[in-house]
């Protein structure tokens, strides 16, 4: 992993981790983006992490850029040398794969997608060498996934799955990107899944649908009162597939203000994943039984 | 006292300098896209620089004043009226009540602030009045003004009746419109000969151009250094694996068309970027129509503080000539 520096016009410094997504350069992002924030650099009005890199804005009025760069490299090397464990949260989401809203969506925007004749499911099992729908159903809820960014829109995460590279789930992007995509669909591009936070434009996989909201600007949903945005980099997430019934009924749940999701606090290690991923992904999601 | 929208224009929203401190969440820090317009307009009519005002793009709306106001129109040139008779822009107006504000065909440039003594009175939203349309976020209920709203106004501070910023002092884009920039981020991507060609081409701004993005077509596609694609980027050659995006960087989805990122734009993505628009010239983005020529100047850090700072002079500039 080489770290790359540049600057984004004179108001961000854009840092690189590496060209690679990997949990590895996360984890280095994650740690050197946490040093800055302890650091309190005079000028550095925000610091936004993200899969492989990440991005600092300042004040070029309060700090030379050549300054915030030389501060920013320094911090590089002591953030090597941090333990990579982090206080975190494992959270269930309850998603209605094949679901019949991102079905509409997916056959309107059809001649944008690379294989006409299928659904994006359909696709992203073939392309995984899965032997049908149902299978990459199991393995795309089969195993914890890891908020790698918060972005793109307002609370959208951006997931990396948590199994060894070869196993990872990895579908291309439509070909041209949809103008409308379902609010709460559970897409997938290259090697991340996410979650439309809003009702919008989008380029991935559309694979179901989740009834809890993750954005909430009127702050009335039970959960999303203290802060608008449910996610933050870091979160660990398991999907769990559900039916109609479920789903509608969730969704009567969110209505009225009962919903609670499943969350449990957790203590990640990633030397220890590393040394055994499916036993310490078991152990992980023994905490939401 | 309130503002009637009778007709909203094309697309209209409050907004003021912005909502900075949640782009890691994906939030835009929004706000007005000429902000020096904006500054102007505000301190027309005696308000903070910040106030919250609306901004018209193309087309402006049309709106009837329930209370004596005064007001200032700032930004592109598209004539004023107030009950049909012609007024200047950049300058600080008397409204009556029930007078009927409303505006003729776009001459030049793209949008214009109106502010009105006392600011446009929404509630703030994480910290700014901006509307964030896509997050239903902010502004008149998180979307932009419809005929029949009734738009608050604050109280207002005392302002000087007839006040103007002189000619010299409106900052306009050329024509060609020239935007500086500073070539980095993923910059080492391309090949050199389209290096090259990018700064040396004439653009024209592509119809697809809005608070989140500008596109320009018209230059030559870029030619990519060829490379394994890394993991978990994405199989074009113009993929990475998903990054920030800063505001002002130029984006060229499969080497094609650049994209400028303004303020309303996705705060992340999977597309390289060449370089990213100076700080000093994001006012101008917008500020250009579609079929705008444009061409891309090539500037190094130093030429960026020194056009930062002289945008900073100019604004200073009109403070004193408003004082």
């Amino acid at each position: 992993m080489t770290t790359r520096y540049s600057f984004g016009g004179d108001e961000h410094l854009f840092v690189e981790c590496d060209e690679a997504m990997s949990l590895d350069a996360f984890f280095k992002s994650l740690s050197m983006t946490n040093a800055i924030r302890d650091a309190s650099i005079k000028g550095v009005t925000e610091i936004c992490p993200a899969n492989a890199s990440f991005q600092i804005k300042f004040d070029p009025d309060v700090i030379k850029p050549s300054d915030i760069l030389k501060e920013v490299q320094g911090i590089e090397s002591a953030a090597a040398k941090t333990e990579p464990v982090i206080k975190t949260r494992i959270i269930e989401i309850p998603v209605f794969y094949q679901d019949p809203w991102t079905h509409e969506t997916l056959m309107r925007f059809r001649e944008r997608h690379q294989d006409p004749t299928a659904t994006d499911l359909e696709y992203a099992a073939r392309v995984n060498g899965l032997a049908d729908v149902d299978a990459f159903i199991k393995a795309h809820s089969g195993s914890p996934w890891f908020v790698s960014m918060v972005g793109f829109v307002a609370g959208l995460p951006f997931m990396y799955q948590m199994v060894e590279r070869a196993k990872q789930l990895q579908v291309p992007k439509y070909l041209r990107p949809r103008t409308d995509t379902p609010k709460l669909t559970i897409g997938h591009g290259g090697c991340f899944s996410c979650i439309y936070s809003v009702r919008g434009a989008g380029g991935y996989q559309m694979f179901g649908i989740t009834p809890m909201p993750i954005f909430d600007p009127e702050q009335s949903i039970s959960y999303l009162r203290d802060f608008m945005v449910f996610f933050r980099p870091g979160d660990i997430v398991k999907f769990k597939p559900i039916g109609q019934d479920e789903y509608d009924h969730a969704l009567g749940e969110v209505a009225s203000g009962r919903f609670a999701p499943i969350i449990r606090d957790v203590t990640f290690d990633f030397r220890d994943f590393q040394k055994d991923m499916t036993g310490y992904n078991a152990k992980l999601e023994g905490a939401l039984a | 006292m309130t503002i009637k929208v009778l007709h909203p224009g094309l697309s209209t929203t409050v907004q003021d300098l912005g909502r900075p401190g949640y782009f890691h969440l994906g939030i835009p820090v929004g706000g007005a896209m000429d902000r020096l317009a904006m500054r102007a307009a505000n301190m027309l009519v005696g308000n903070d620089e910040g106030a919250a005002c609306l901004e018209a793009v193309f087309i402006g709306p049309q709106l009837e004043f329930t209370a004596p106001a005064r007001i200032a129109v700032t930004g592109a040139e598209m004539p004023i009226k107030l009950d049909g008779v012609e007024q200047p822009g950049w300058t600080a107006l008397d409204v009556k009540a029930g007078q009927v504000l409303s505006f003729d065909y776009l001459k030049s440039g793209a949008r214009i602030i109106i502010a009105v003594a006392g600011g446009i009175d929404v509630p703030l939203a994480l910290g700014s009045r901006s509307t964030y349309p896509i997050g239903a976020l902010g502004g008149f209920k998180g979307r932009a003004i419809a005929a029949g709203d009734e738009l608050p106004v604050g109280a207002a501070a005392s302002g000087k009746a007839g006040a103007s910023v002189p000619e010299a002092l409106r900052r306009k884009p050329g024509h060609p419109a020239e935007l500086r920039v500073l070539p980095g981020l993923y910059w080492h991507r391309i090949l050199p000969e389209s290096q090259q060609s990018f700064f040396a081409d004439q653009w024209k701004v592509a119809p697809e151009a809005d608070r989140m993005g500008y596109r320009f077509r018209g230059g030559q596609a870029l030619k990519f250094v060829e490379r394994e694609q890394p993991f978990g980027a994405g199989s074009d050659p113009s993929n990475i694996v998903d990054s920030c995006y800063p505001y002002g960087s130029i984006q060229v989805p499969g080497g094609k068309e650049p994209i400028i990122l303004h303020r309303d734009a996705v705060s992340g993505g999977g597309y390289f970027m060449v370089g990213t628009v100076i700080s000093a010239d994001m006012d101008l983005i917008g500020q250009l129509q579609p079929n705008m020529p444009t061409r891309f100047v090539e500037i190094d850090m130093d030429g960026a503080l020194a056009a930062r700072a002289d945008r900073k002079a100019l604004l200073q500039k009109i403070r004193a000539a408003l004082a």
